[in-house]
């Protein structure tokens, strides 16, 4: 289990009676069922913390929090993440926090009754446990002026850090957001009084917070959402940046700030940010104008808006077009006896041509995620009329084409191809239901059957993760499943499927999906009425590759391990005399300028991700895939540039060196220069393949190093960077804002940069770090095609297939602490865009793979990383040569 | 914040920091060795209890002292730097089962008394400090989960009531002389929620900082305890207590409950206990792994670096104890990772904001 982290705080604002009438009703009514639902729902879109507001007139608000959090606690999917106990009365929170398990925030307290009444409460918080919202509050009233909301903030900090001995991580300041463009010339300020106090207090109270309620701001605009959500998301925007990393906020329903119309941009900033002294009559001259939601956007070809509507939609789904997808779809409604007609009718007719232009290959992935995205959007529109009208007639009435569960295997932390298929999937009208990443097996099972779900696709990208697949569909056979089971993912394959999956699912039906296009075909197969049909092929055509798989284990054989350690590749160390690192030990390199990195892209695989084949750059003079490739290069370009300039993301290395020495097939990494204490033990596998004719030699990365018994003082090196520190909240962003396109773009990028830190790091250890190269001048696609000395093999790959080696890895270089990766139980590393590995110096070193090991290797590996046989055999499954079973079946 | 800190009491926190230090094994095993019948349970005191009182071990401290004491004493010879105390059931809550809610006070005033004086007694013959920690157990009734599965928002016990009566277990071993309080055998956090602000309000009635020990139960290979949390957000829920140690003690053997306690020791800035049972139950319910092979098993914990104290839960016995401080004299503790300051939260699961 990994822990959820984030760099702004969404609090989820609808189990809150004073900020949803909906929810108000339900606890008002007394139908806790109903309102578990909204939290339900709430969570499973992504709330990481939940707050609880039972302050309404009426209610017995003690009694309500009770009530509710007691119900809360027998969900385990909605109480699995925090909770924020919201009251204006210390009594009510005080009931509150006897009733939860875990650490709560409390929002909130303030000196508002002076200091003595602030100190009692804070000091039975702090017995109670709790993070603790602190409001800008005195005798003398709320803060409004920056000079206030700093002097009492300041105070309260000094009072709870130094009298009450509150940890300053676990407070959170909200210094007040008040109405702005009320046309009272003092409240003008208010929103720059915020937003530099909040940039004050990040800077003068270390580690604590700061949170607000935005929806105040905007008081004077009710009724008129777009310009709301508009000032919000500028506000927002501008307090995130001065370091506001918490807020109760509907934020999938604000727009992203770049994608606001520039002129009411503009305007929302000038009010704001009071930068001139007509910004409210300026703001409101052009406010009417937005009311509903018609933004007026420029576009430089209109013709097709005179078409037909039905057409248009088409059109702007097959162009992926979002800009007029409300109105066209509003016309479209309107027209319609039922919301749920224009899915089933112009929207799905679209996205058939949609599909049907990717069947024949004449659109891309990426332009089909693109159309998604607006399909996506025109539905989040639908979604309203279409609850109403289940609210009047109570029917439902979805139609999709089957329901899909997905998830990345617990262990796994990689979802860009996951996320590619979704979208496929959403595109043919399957109801996809994405579970995430580090998703164990007990949550997939009882996901499916709540949700009665039809499929089951799970991904991986590790190695280790098809262990978890294994483990899944056992999970399945065991609990009585019967339903169809998606495999895919980088590691996965058609013979692991048939030969390792498929056997532990006999009710079922496990199937390998090759790549996203195949995604649909497959899963429409799997539950449309020939179903029957293609599983008979599968399993025919699975235990011919079973079979077949087994003749193949037969006849490569493998030579011993003491035949391949005499034939171990032998370097000269007589002459040979190793350069000595500019230093020993780990050196930590936070936040590295991301803008150096870029030249380092690799972009062929990039395009390899959204499944385009062809090499860079002339994939964008291509005849077939060039529009589409240079489409997208174009906007990856330009979210590029933001991402660099914003700061979206940022990108933390740590290298290291040691004094090593070479011990049998291990390495010995020592803790100094005397060479006489081990710092860490490399455990490295050797080739066994048998080999005819060729004169090659059985290789292990041992080879590479001097041994212990040469009197050559060598060196090894290890590295883990990441460009993936704030990844995530990228994603989520977009996600937010149903935009899959700009989601997976961004993951695709930061993936990249990754791969682009590596190699700019490397490049840096050979010549100035180790420095063995100092003179080395080479350019970017040298360096692809890895011309250098040297080499940075990474555990879990070809050349060291054990992924369990990142640990140690990890510990020398304390990577966790300082470097900010983790790593998972499957040794996968969080987040998912990084890399590890070691550097060899030695000029004759080179990329190779192990290939598959006898049983005699792991047994000797086995013993000398301290570990049993099955451990081995498990961390070496794909490597075995043999089949664990069928050996201990045989004896 | 625990480097900087002796935890109110600076032998203690010094000895930890330079080796491991050993806890004490079972008590109901030691127990069930003696044949004791119910006469013995009730002697003369109790002899005319409306009740059947055999079982309800805690009373021996009143009845009968001397076998209690002599089971620590074993301890103590066999290793133990600590002993808990026999008052796990000592609360008002769980003395509820024998009609004994009055005796809450007194068994854990008596049963804190018999364990200073078998500590004293093989301190000053050794010369090595020895100590008592004052053992508070969960009592028979969840906070936070309802008995009752039609239910669900139902409580049998409230947070006030086990504040309540934990705080008057607390008061009685604080009188008696315990050096420190154990807060063990955790499966509801909310429980011990309750007991840590018992023991805080306490120790600030009467003046006094003992250092507090911490330890939930993983309940089974789910890796989670009975009320859903995992290792590290129980971790969360309770660092607030700032205690001297954060740990995992019974309903697993120490195989089952390695990679928990490493995750505990991963996230928590504090020492680190871990006191499992010996094994897992056999055929007949009975913990039956050997001294060698616990010994074997928690000695790799403290090669590992996972531990900084180490015990036996149910089924372990002086011989265990005495392998099992055989395994880990001269293994260095387990150092205290540094933990960045962010706002760490906890539901079932963990939460962290970005600093």
């Amino acid at each position: 289990m990994t822990t959820a982290t984030a760099s702004f705080i969404n609090i989820g604002e609808r189990t809150n009676v004073t900020g949803s009438a909906k929810f108000r009703k339900l606890i008002t009514a007394g139908d806790y069922n109903a309102a578990l639902d909204v939290a339900r729902e709430q969570v499973a879109n992504g709330a990481q913390i939940l707050d609880i507001n039972m302050d309404e007139g009426l209610l017995d608000s003690e009694l309500a929090m009770v009530t509710f959090l007691n119900l809360l606690a027998a969900e385990p999917d909605i109480a699995r993440v925090p909770v924020m106990i919201d009251s204006s009365k210390w009594s009510v929170i005080e009931a509150g926090l006897k009733c939860v398990q875990g650490k709560p925030i409390v929002n909130s307290i303030s000196m508002k009754e002076g200091e003595g009444p602030f100190r009692e409460q804070a000091r039975k918080l702090r017995r109670y446990g709790a993070a603790v919202v602190v409001m800008a509050f005195d005798e003398k009233g709320q803060a409004d002026t920056f000079q206030r909301k700093t002097e009492i903030c300041a105070r309260a900090y000094r009072i709870l850090t130094e009298e009450i001995g509150y940890p300053p991580e676990d407070i959170v300041f909200d210094p007040n957001v008040f109405a702005i463009a009320t046309g009272i010339e003092e409240h003008d300020n208010y929103g720059v009084d915020f937003i530099e106090a909040t940039r004050w207090i990040r800077q003068n109270l270390p580690h604590a917070h700061v949170s607000g309620g935005v929806s105040n701001l905007s008081f004077s605009f009710r009724g008129n959402e777009t310009v709301r959500a508009a000032m919000h998301s500028v506000f927002l925007y501008h307090a995130i940046a001065a370091g506001m990393d918490m807020g109760i906020v509907n934020a999938g329903a604000l727009p992203v700030y770049d994608d606001i119309d520039p002129e009411l941009r503009e305007r929302c900033e000038d009010v704001v940010l009071n930068r001139r002294k007509d910004a409210t009559e300026r703001m409101l001259e052009i406010a009417e104008r937005f009311k509903g939601g018609a933004s007026q956007k420029k576009e430089a070809d209109l013709s097709w808006r005179e078409w037909p509507v039905d057409k248009r939609l088409e059109h702007a789904l097959v162009a992926g077009l979002t800009d007029f997808i409300e109105i066209d779809t509003e016309e479209a409604r309107a027209r319609s006896t039922r919301p749920l007609d224009v899915i089933e009718g112009p929207l799905m007719a679209g996205m058939n041509v949609v599909g049907d232009l990717f069947g024949a290959g004449k659109m891309f992935l990426p332009q089909v995620v693109k159309s998604a995205r607006v399909m996506k959007q025109a539905v989040a529109y639908l979604m309203p009329f279409m609850e109403e009208e289940k609210r009047r007639l109570g029917t439902t009435g979805t139609s999709s084409a089957g329901k899909i569960l997905l998830a990345t295997v617990k262990g796994d932390v990689h979802d860009i191809g996951k996320n590619i298929v979704g979208v496929v999937l959403q595109c043919n009208n399957f109801e996809v239901i994405d579970l995430g990443v580090m998703v164990p097996s007990a949550r997939i099972l009882a996901v499916a059957r709540e949700q009665n779900v039809d499929v089951i696709g799970l991904s991986g990208l590790i190695t280790p993760s098809l262990d978890e697949m294994c483990h899944v569909a056992a999970e399945m056979e065991r609990e009585g499943l019967d339903l169809p089971l998606l495999i895919g993912g980088a590691t996965t394959s058609r013979v692991h499927t048939a030969v390792k999956i498929h056997p532990n699912y006999a009710r079922g039906q496990a199937v390998h999906v090759l790549d996203a296009s195949r995604a649909v075909s497959v899963a429409s197969s799997m539950i449309g009425r020939d179903k029957a049909n293609y599983v008979a092929d599968i399993q025919t055509e699975y235990a011919r590759i079973a079979e077949a798989h087994q003749r193949g284990q037969d006849a490569k054989r493998r030579i011993t391990l003491a035949t391949a350690r005499a034939d171990a590749l032998k370097l000269d160390w007589s002459s040979y005399r190793p350069v000595r690192p500019s230093f020993l030990g780990p050196r930590l390199f936070r936040d590295y300028p991301i803008a150096e990195l870029v030249p380092y892209i690799d972009w062929t695989p990039f395009f390899a991700t959204w499944e385009m084949k062809g090499t860079y750059p002339q994939i964008l003079e291509d005849e077939k895939v060039g529009p589409a490739a240079r489409a997208l290069y174009d906007d990856a370009q330009a979210m590029l540039a933001k991402m660099v300039a914003e700061k979206w993301i940022s990108a933390n290395g740590v290298i290291g060196f040691w004094p090593a020495n070479a011990v049998g097939d291990d390495i010995a990494l020592y803790a100094d220069e005397t060479r006489t204490s081990e710092a860490a033990r490399l455990f490295t596998l050797r080739q066994q393949i048998a080999r005819s004719t060729d004169k090659r030699r059985h290789v292990a990365l041992s080879d590479f190093v001097a041994p212990a018994g040469s009197g050559v003082a060598d060196y090894v090196g290890g590295f883990a960077v990441t460009a993936g520190i704030g990844e995530e909240a990228v994603a989520e962003r977009f996600a937010r804002a149903n935009d899959d396109y700009s989601k997976i773009l961004s993951q695709a990028l930061t993936d990249r940069l990754a791969e682009a830190f590596a190699e700019r790091m490397h490049q840096r250890v050979r010549r100035e770090f180790w420095g063995y190269a100092p003179d080395e001048a080479l350019g970017p696609t040298e360096l692809i095609r890895e011309t250098y000395a040297g080499i940075r093999p990474a555990p879990g790959y070809p050349a060291q297939p054990d992924h369990t080696e990142k640990r140690t890895l990890f510990d020398l270089l304390d990577v966790e602490a300082t470097a900010g990766i983790t790593l998972t139980e499957s040794y996968a590393m969080w987040p998912g865009s990084s890399v590890s590995g070691f550097y060899f110096s030695h000029p004759e070193s080179f990329y190779f793979g192990v290939g598959r090991v006898e049983a005699d290797q792991v047994a000797d590996y086995a013993a000398r990383k301290g570990w049993t046989i099955t451990e081995a055999e498990r961390w070496l499954a794909p490597i075995l040569n043999y089949d664990p079973v069928r050996v201990e079946a045989a004896e | 914040m625990s480097q900087a800190t002796d935890f109110g009491n600076p032998t203690l926190a010094a000895a930890a920091q330079k080796r491991i230090l050993v806890l004490d094994g079972a008590m109901g095993t030691m127990i069930q060795r003696l044949k004791l019948t119910e006469a013995d349970f009730r002697g003369e005191r109790f002899k005319d209890w409306p009740r059947d009182l055999k079982g309800n071990n805690d009373l021996l401290i009143l009845t009968r002292p001397d076998a209690v004491e002599a089971i620590h004493r074993q301890y103590f010879e066999a290793g133990a730097d600590i002993v808990e105390t026999n008052t796990f059931s000592s609360t008002s809550i769980a003395q509820a089962d024998y009609g004994m809610e009055s005796l809450a006070y007194e068994l854990n005033l008596e049963g804190a008394r018999v364990a200073r004086r078998a500590a004293d007694a093989v301190a000053r013959e050794t010369g090595i400090p020895r100590y008592v920690a004052g053992a508070i157990g969960p009592t028979n009734r969840t906070a936070s989960i309802s008995p009752d599965v039609n239910n669900p928002g139902y409580r049998a016990v409230t947070f006030d009531d086990l504040r309540n009566a934990y705080a008057e277990a607390a008061r009685g071993l604080v009188d008696g002389g315990a050096d420190l309080i154990l807060i063990e055998t955790i499966f509801d956090t909310l429980n011990a929620k309750a007991a840590v602000a018992a023991v805080e309000d306490v120790f600030e009635e009467k003046g006094v900082k003992l250092p507090i020990m911490i330890s939930g139960t993983i309940t089974d290979l789910s890796g989670r305890t009975l009320s859903g949390q995992t290792p590290t957000a129980f971790w969360y829920s309770l660092r607030h207590a700032e205690p001297f140690s954060i740990g995992l003690n019974c309903a697993l053997g120490a195989r089952e409950m390695r990679a928990h306690i490493d995750e505990i020791g991963r996230v928590a800035d504090t020492f680190v206990c871990a006191y499992p049972n010996a094994g897992l139950p056999n055929e007949f319910g009975e913990y039956d792994e050997s001294p060698e092979a616990m010994a074997k098993l928690v000695g790799e914990f403290a090669r590992s670096g996972l531990v900084n104290v180490v015990g036996g839960c149910c089924g372990t016995t002086p011989d265990h104890i005495r392998a099992i401080a055989g395994a880990v004299k001269d293994v260095a503790p387990r150092a205290i990772p540094a933990v960045a300051p962010q706002l760490r939260l906890s539901g079932l699961e963990p939460f962290v904001s970005a600093a």
